[in-house]
């Protein structure tokens, strides 16, 4: 970043300053441990989020993360009015790169109509409680640094940038 | 990473102001408990108040208050009030940045951009608040255990 700009108001900024919904009252959310029969609308969801539908893919994430019996591998879902309105899936990792176990969240989502409702908090604490209970004392996450909202909401419970940076390269053919 | 002074006064100002948003707070609090001369940061304010992120305040004892949502206000917001992050291949234009040395210097200093823009953009002033209240508790924490140790050490 460079050069001084002559103070000039950010486009947008008073009008996204004054967009103040109020927090919606917390709605009466559970969060528990996936179920064969919450995997529709699971798919469903991910979905509409990502834009893609990727049933088999689910499924096997169900098959490895839904065993609700193992303290390591968790894949929960906040139920609302009996519907699913969001999950997070996560696991312990153990020695990655000579790091201790930490906890994984690999993935959450919160279908757009019940968000800003703190579900996405609940799904989390709820995920990290199960972490503990596993036996470690760190959470790690990795997000695409343009989705902005997921890395807000990361960062809003208090995850900041940890020691390791992540590199990749395309493999010539 | 160094942010410029005005930058870091808007910062240290909105975080003032946002920490209680129904105080009225003087440019001049401000500026000697930052140590710097009313005179600059009166603009720094007028600046945040036309972009809205506080409002002054008329009357006895005047000054501003905070007028923003600090749960959706980012510290890239701010900053970007007060400056610019170039956006290498647009602003890169002198002949030795046009060389392939240049060219690889411009992919590794705008690889260091995003980053610093993802960060910015993704901390709100919310987040920032509780931030500070985290580190001040762990301040504390360690101000109670070293004193914890010097009693058990002097009987
Ligand atoms: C990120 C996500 C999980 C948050 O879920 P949520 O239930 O809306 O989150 P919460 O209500 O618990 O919000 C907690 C905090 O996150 C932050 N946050 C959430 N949404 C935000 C937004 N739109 N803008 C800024 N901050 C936001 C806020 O700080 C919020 O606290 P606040 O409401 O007190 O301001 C949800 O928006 C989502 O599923 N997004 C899509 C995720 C995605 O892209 N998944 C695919 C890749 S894995």
């Amino acid at each position: 970043m460079t050069a001084t700009r002559s103070a000039r108001p950010a486009e947008g900024t008073a009008r996204k300053t004054r967009e103040l919904s109020p927090q919606p009252a917390a709605a009466t959310v559970a969060v528990r441990p996936v179920r064969l029969g919450d995997l529709d609308q699971i798919v469903t969801l991910d979905a509409r989020v990502t834009g893609l539908e990727k049933r088999s893919y689910w499924q096997s994430l169900y098959r490895r993360y839904g065993a609700p019996t193992q303290a390591e591998r968790q894949f929960l879902v906040a139920e609302a009015g009996g519907r699913v309105v969001g999950f997070v899936i996560g696991e312990v990792r153990d020695w990655e790169f000579g790091s201790p176990p930490c906890g994984w969240v690999f993935a959450i989502d919160v279908h757009p109509e019940a968000r800003l409702a703190g579900v996405g908090a609940r799904l989390l604490s709820a995920i990290c409680a199960g972490f503990r209970r596993a036996g470690v004392r760190k959470v790690r996450t990795m997000l695409s640094r343009d989705n902005n909202l997921i890395l807000s909401f990361f960062r809003s419970q208090g995850m900041m940038a940890g020691p390791f940076i992540p590199l990749e390269m395309d493999l010539e053919s | 990473m160094r942010l410029q002074k005005n930058t870091s006064l808007a910062l240290y100002s909105v975080l003032e102001f946002a920490s209680d948003p129904s105080r009225h707070i003087s440019a001049a609090e401000i500026a000697e408990k930052y140590g710097v001369s009313p005179h600059h940061l009166a603009k720094v304010l007028s600046e945040l108040a036309h972009a809205g992120v506080v409002e002054s305040v008329r009357g006895v004892g005047g000054g501003y208050r905070f007028a923003g949502n600090a749960r959706r206000l980012t510290l890239m917001d701010v900053i970007g009030m007060f400056e610019e992050f170039s956006s290498p291949e647009a602003d890169r234009t002198d002949s030795g940045d046009l060389t392939p040395v240049g060219r690889a210097l411009g992919v590794v200093l705008s690889e260091i951009d995003e980053i610093a823009k993802a960060t910015f953009s993704s901390i709100t002033f919310a987040t920032m608040l509780r931030l500070i209240e985290r580190q001040q508790r762990d301040a504390a924490a360690a101000r109670a255990t070293a004193a914890t140790r010097a009693t058990t050490r002097t009987p």
